[in-house]
């Protein structure tokens, strides 16, 4: 995307901006001491506090019962580590099923969605077309206005969805912020590109999969992560419409038997009484099964935030 | 609608006379069609979405005005008029107790959790060191893409009566600090999970309109002898202005929707005198409670206030010279 549109000005400027920052400025004076330590301190102290919650959940998670008892509740080390909480809580039983549920919702809903969001906002990326205007009118109103929760669940329902996973992913396929974005993105490709292919022959269909797809790998990862998210950490919509717990996903089942703290007996775990490892650590290795798949993802798209979002947002 | 139209060979500048302009018009949609079918029927899925799950239920707001009886359906239940807004208009205590317990969480948060994104950015802004910048910034944004329910128990496992910290505390003889479960930390409790999700996340905007900052202006601003404050007064914070009025219209816009799920997760032990807020309230009095047109009431008007509160604070932008979220 950089590096196409802009003027060499525009380039050098930005590599000045990225290679020299390292450096300070003529026209910066010296920061004092005190504010550079300042910097560090309250720097360090946030990203510790995002970070131990973490080390202290996988740690406890891999404890045994002696480290947790000794300190009556989460472990900052163990010394042996053992993976006996993840062997109960994946040797079938109430957790199986429900990351199960939420990897095969998590799957089909994004791909559905990025595939309607792909196709609505390369439509809306033409300007003049017919009923482009309409068509975009209609999607930037629903940013606006929140149809509310009793209408929502009323038609759902009426569309005999309740009870039924497809009620996960239906009602969100289309995140007109996410179209929005994207639409964005694909207007900032140079309008030559689709001209020429045009010109040598190309239908909409080939100029979208075999041109602008690939320029928009940035966008398209940004996006797919952000849908991936919210399939994953759907909570409140499985709570309205699946009533039957057999169908809960990770993050209900992470409320119940953690939040709540209701414990997971041999009937949930479907393991037998002798080995069952500590409680504590039976709960944690379902929180960190519910944290993983993003902590997995995320270093990946990370490095598109500021590329693929922020045109997209800033600019639109 | 004409106006992104290219003229094509053929097509006259001549108005001609109306039924003249009318066949060709008509020819015009034709061609048009031709040209974009393609790009129609790939919109089509996307529109279908939309219009079932966001325009239908708008219309499924009238049962706001209905003696709703879910065997009945809409078109079997009775229209009631305005009685379902009766609770609004004569105040009634759980309806009135929610509404104040969220207008003190919008508040609470546009005083205090707003401005944290803009400080942190600042600073952030401040690292000269690329690799740590990038380091701390990729650490930060992490929590945003937790669920709340991730968050609330990653909350109770640190700061729980049987936590980390109170664990801690106990070992080293310092008593306790209970802070989950208690009624009157309840908004201090939820505000600073707020603050732990998103203060990393929200830096991302500001951060982009910092990124855009003229270098220049500060060079010239050093010549004129501006120390570091006064090239933040005068230089960085008036071209970040736009960005920060922006957030704040569409802040307002979301006065009354605050925290949702997150209360919902941890309403039990705190009880709904402390906890309830308005999306509380229609969760809990309908599709818990029953009371059906009652809870679509509230979440209509909630709907509407908020637009009104967007479409008003936009104006406001508007008139003291900003952009806002749309231009005029």
């Amino acid at each position: 995307m950089t590096g196409l549109l802009e003027t060499p000005a525009e380039r050098r400027a930005r590599r000045n901006h990225r290679s020299a920052s390292d450096e300070r400025p003529a026209w910066m004076g010296r920061q004092p001491r005190w504010a550079t330590a300042a910097r560090g301190v309250l720097l360090t102290v946030a990203c510790l506090a995002v970070i131990v919650p973490f080390v202290a959940v996988v740690m406890t998670s891999l404890a045994p019962q002696r480290d947790i008892s000794a300190r009556g509740g989460l472990v900052l080390f163990t010394s042996e580590p053992s993976l006996a909480a993840y062997r109960a809580v994946l040797s079938g039983g109430v957790v199986t099923r429900a990351l199960s549920v939420s990897v095969a919702v998590t799957a089909v809903g994004t791909v559905l969605s990025l595939a309607c969001t792909i196709m609505l906002a390369y439509a809306l990326s033409r300007p003049g077309s017919l009923l482009h205007k309409p068509i975009l009118l209609m999607t930037l109103f629903t940013l606006l206005f929140n149809p509310g929760m009793i209408p929502m669940y009323l038609i759902v329902k009426q569309l005999g969805l309740i009870d039924n996973l497809a009620a996960l992913i239906l009602p969100v396929v289309v995140n007109a912020f996410n179209v929005i974005v994207m639409r964005s993105f694909f207007l900032e490709l140079p309008s030559e590109l689709t001209e020429s292919a045009k010109i040598d022959g190309a239908g909409e269909l080939r100029i979208l999969t075999l041109i602008v797809l690939p320029l928009s790998k940035a966008v398209v990862a940004v996006v797919g992560l952000f849908y991936a998210v919210a399939y994953w950490n759907a909570f409140f919509s499985a709570l309205l419409y699946l009533p039957s717990p057999e169908k809960w996903p990770l993050q209900l089942v992470l409320r119940t038997f953690v939040v709540n703290q209701t414990p997971l007996g041999t009937d949930e775990l479907s393991a037998s009484t002798e080995s069952l490892p500590p409680q504590a650590s039976i709960q944690m290795a379902i929180l960190v099964m519910s944290v993983i798949p993003i902590l997995i993802i995320y270093p990946f798209i990370q490095k598109h935030f500021s590329k693929g979002l922020l045109i997209g947002a800033v600019k639109g | 609608m004409s106006s992104g139209i290219k003229v094509r060979p053929g097509t006259v500048a001549d108005p001609g006379t109306p039924a003249a302009r009318r066949t060709r018009l008509r020819g015009d949609l034709a061609a048009r069609w031709h040209r974009d079918r393609v790009l129609l029927v790939l919109a089509v899925p996307g529109v279908i979405v939309l219009v079932m799950f966001h325009y239908l239920p708008l219309l499924g707001n009238v049962i706001a005005f209905q003696d709703y009886q879910p065997f009945l359906g809409i078109s079997g239940s009775d229209f009631v008029g305005l009685s379902n807004f009766s609770v609004i208009f004569d105040g009634d205590p759980e309806f009135l107790n929610a509404l104040v317990n969220t207008l003190i969480i919008t508040m609470v948060q546009v005083l205090f959790v707003f401005p944290l994104p803009i400080a942190l950015a600042l600073v952030l802004n401040s690292m000269l060191n690329e690799r740590a910048k990038r380091l701390t910034q990729s650490i930060l944004y992490l929590p945003h893409f937790l669920s709340w329910v991730i968050v609330v128990a990653l909350f109770q496992q640190m700061f729980g009566n049987g936590g980390m910290l109170n664990e801690w505390l106990r070992s080293a003889d310092l008593g306790t600090f209970q802070i989950i479960g208690v009624p009157e930390l309840f908004k201090l409790l939820i505000t600073s999970q707020v603050i732990w999700k998103d203060t990393g996340w929200s830096t991302i905007i500001f951060l982009a309109a910092l990124s855009k900052v003229d270098l220049n202006l500060y060079e010239a601003a050093a010549i004129d002898r501006a120390g570091p404050v006064r090239q933040l007064w005068h230089v960085t914070l008036p071209a970040i202005r736009p960005v920060i009025v922006l957030l704040l219209i569409l802040r307002l816009g979301d006065s009354l929707t605050v925290g949702f799920e997150q209360i919902l997760l941890q309403q039990g032990p705190v009880g709904a005198q402390a906890s309830e807020v308005l999306d509380t309230y229609v969760y809990n009095n309908g599709i818990i409670g029953g009371n059906w047109g009652v809870s679509a009431a509230v979440g209509l008007v909630k709907g509407v206030v908020g637009v009104v509160l967007v479409l008003g604070a936009n104006r406001l932008a508007h008139a003291m010279g900003e952009r806002g979220v749309y231009s005029k």
